[in-house]
């Protein structure tokens, strides 16, 4: 009998401690030198949730950009107003699909007088067009010729499921007890780590290089410190969980930091990272006071994109397919000075 | 059978037993109430007590006490002094060390003040048990390898909490507690300074560490293999071999050609153990103070092979990286 409750208790305790692990088997594919441990881990369980939110959205197919401009037919038309009528109106109801099926026109237009800009989300979503034309334009560094639509991100909501803001700083009172150094807790934006819950002001915000490691063996001037270095460390973990890869997707381990050993998405990434920070500061940002209170964070700043916006857990947002075909014109570099640092002053 | 043998699932509970009368004072620092439980009994003797407190002990467990308190109010601030969320969270709550702006100062107490206060006890603490176990071995008139590797082990603590911090010039090099991040800080501290597997004396601590394993699982085996010979008598059998030392040593010469005696088998565990701490405090002592970048110094020396280059060049070369107009604009 005894044995019986021991070999019971011992059960339950094995299924407590496994409650956290995923069920074998893994999808493993070798991506480096071999002995090199360079793996690409995958579960297929896990991949097979995520296929319903990377559908892609009815096809338009292509719409024929002659006759009459929108800009002619309709009045306050500010962007894309060299797009035919058919092809305005067309992106006007796709754009309504991704970003409020529910809300339908009335989300952004005052249903009454469409050329109205009484509502603050018409404001919002002209200049996310500029946004998007600059990401497609000028990042192809990152985005390549997929490119990004409104879909990428709003996937049929209102807001981005997965956007930041600022933390708010955690007030000590009393006997200067419980505090937190903004960590310390489990926080979905790290992948659940005790790492600083929101390294992207430091990192997708301000300009600030995610580099810790010195290039030398002995110490020469390397001043990063720990701290320092669980910031990186909780970024990475974002890049991880958004991105659904392990480290070995862009690093060789063995040192992190040595780009001979790396791999090409490692590159992709660093674009990517200046593609944020330009995403945040020139266009979110700036919207700070367009956006009504109840969309703020707690300290009255604007959602921020990081890798989970688009991404949502995959490598490639979509599996990689592009919808730019449908909508040539979201590629398309409107007239504003490139800024210093894009790609595009660059070259 | 059973009965026969020491080791023996077999419980017998004798009368209490108080241990060597040694003098007037150790007796009286002993507790009186001695109990028996069958399940310590399983796994080991089924005695307990009479437990030694004395002024060491006694001081050394307030120390702890107080540390444990500091630390466990910290944690209990940081969820709203909710007890439910404390136990939900308790794996990612953390008293940190300061940040590294305060060097070696003391911080405040809200941004890691508590920190060197709960380490200064913590210490005190440990420091004060290592003379209790030196005390009671010495009053027991045993040698001293215990306190010593125990002193081993105080070693690392030492090297991670309070000499490396010192060389560094920083508190904020010091471990956090915490659960999970004190193994963040690990995997940061490996991180930072370029990888630890590359530190000769991490590669020794690692080699005593599953050293010690290994002779821990060949000595208990073969000590329990032949304890149906009396093998566990094995004090006995340092001056009087018996079958079962015979046996045992046989049985090593046949598999392996050599075999350790019943004498240096102890030697070789308590040398692979404390080599385990001792090895890996010099490693954490030289990381970040004489070595920055283990990867690029062992490389540099040569230790470990190099793999085909995957081409990359970094972008930032060919690309300065966007840089908006004002750092952290509204």
């Amino acid at each position: 009998m005894r044995k019986i409750y021991l070999s019971l208790v011992a059960l339950l305790g094995a299924s407590l401690i496994l409650s956290g692990c995923e069920r074998p088997s893994f999808q493993r594919d070798q991506s480096g030198f071999r002995g090199t441990a360079m793996v690409n881990v995958q579960n297929p369980r896990i991949n097979a949730d995520k296929a319903k939110l990377n559908e892609l959205p009815p096809s338009t197919g292509p719409i024929p950009g002659d006759g009459p401009k929108a800009a002619d037919v309709y009045k306050n038309v500010k962007v894309l107003g060299n797009l035919s009528q058919a092809q305005f109106t067309t992106f006007m109801v796709s754009m309504t699909s991704w970003v409020a099926p529910q809300d339908g026109c009335s989300y952004c237009h005052n249903v009454a007088n469409f050329a109205e800009d009484a509502k603050y989300t018409k404001i919002v979503a002209r200049r996310m067009i500029q946004m998007n034309q600059n990401i497609n334009a000028n990042w192809k560094d990152h985005v390549k010729e997929t490119g990004v639509t409104c879909y990428t991100c709003h996937r049929g909501n209102n807001i981005p499921q997965n956007v930041w803001f600022k933390e708010v700083p955690q007030g000590i009172s009393g006997p200067a007890l419980g505090q937190r150094n903004g960590q310390n807790a489990p926080a979905a934006s790290v992948a659940y780590s005790s790492l600083t819950n929101e390294p992207f002001s430091k990192y997708l915000l301000q300009s600030n290089p995610a580099r810790i490691q010195g290039k030398e063996g002995l110490p020469n001037g390397n001043v990063h410190s720990l701290q320092e270095t669980e910031h990186v460390y909780g970024l990475m973990m974002h890049f991880s969980k958004s991105l659904g890869v392990n480290c070995t997707y862009c690093h060789n381990s063995r040192s992190f930091a040595d780009w001979s050993q790396s791999t090409p998405q490692r590159g992709l990434a660093w674009y990517a990272i200046q593609m944020v920070k330009d995403t945040n500061n020139t266009y979110m940002e700036p919207l700070s006071s367009t956006f009504p209170a109840h969309r703020l964070g707690g300290l009255g700043d604007v959602a921020k994109a990081n890798c989970a916006t688009c991404h949502q857990g995959v490598n490639k947002p979509l599996y990689g397919k592009s919808m730019l075909a449908d909508y040539p014109y979201l590629a398309k570099q409107y007239s504003e000075t490139p800024k210093v640092g894009t790609s595009l002053a660059a070259k | 059978m059973d009965y026969q043998n020491l080791f023996t699932q077999t419980q017998v509970i004798g009368p209490e037993n108080h241990g060597a009368p040694i003098n007037e004072y150790d007796m009286r620092e002993r507790t009186r109430g001695i109990g028996f439980s069958y399940l310590l009994g399983k796994l080991g003797n089924a005695q307990l007590g009479p437990i030694y407190l004395g002024r060491l002990g006694v001081a050394s467990l307030i120390c702890f006490m107080t540390a444990f308190v500091i630390i466990g109010f910290n944690m209990l601030a940081q969820v709203g002094w909710n007890p439910i969320q404390m136990v939900k969270q308790l794996f990612w709550l953390s008293l940190d060390p300061p940040s590294p702006k305060y060097g070696l100062r003391l911080a405040p107490l809200s941004e890691g003040g508590w920190w060197n206060i709960c380490g200064l006890f913590l210490t005190t603490s440990i420091l004060l048990w290592w003379l209790r176990t030196y005390n009671r071995a010495k009053a027991l008139g045993m040698g001293t390898h215990v306190p010593w590797a125990f002193a081993a082990a105080i070693w690392l603590y030492l090297v991670l909490g309070l000499f490396r911090p010192v060389l560094m010039g920083s508190w904020s090099e010091g471990v956090p507690f915490g659960i999970f991040p004190h193994l963040d800080w690990t995997a940061a501290l490996s991180i930072r300074y370029g990888n630890l597997f590359y530190n000769p004396f991490h590669m020794l601590s690692i080699f005593f560490l599953y050293g010690s394993v290994l002779l821990f699982g060949m000595h208990g085996a073969t000590i329990l293999a032949v304890g149906r010979y009396g093998g566990e008598r094995e004090i006995e059998q340092i001056v009087d071999r018996g079958t079962a030392s015979e046996r045992a040593a046989l049985f090593w010469r046949w598999t392996m050609g050599f075999n350790a005696t019943m004498e240096s088998i102890h030697r070789w565990a308590w040398w692979f153990a404390v080599l385990c701490p001792i090895s890996g405090g010099i490693g954490i002592l030289l990381t970040g103070t004489f070595v920055d970048n283990w990867y690029v110094w062992a490389m540099h020396h040569g230790m470990v092979p190099s793999y085909p280059s995957t081409n990359m060049i970094d972008p930032s070369i060919a690309t300065p990286a966007f840089t908006p107009a004002i750092q952290g604009a509204k």
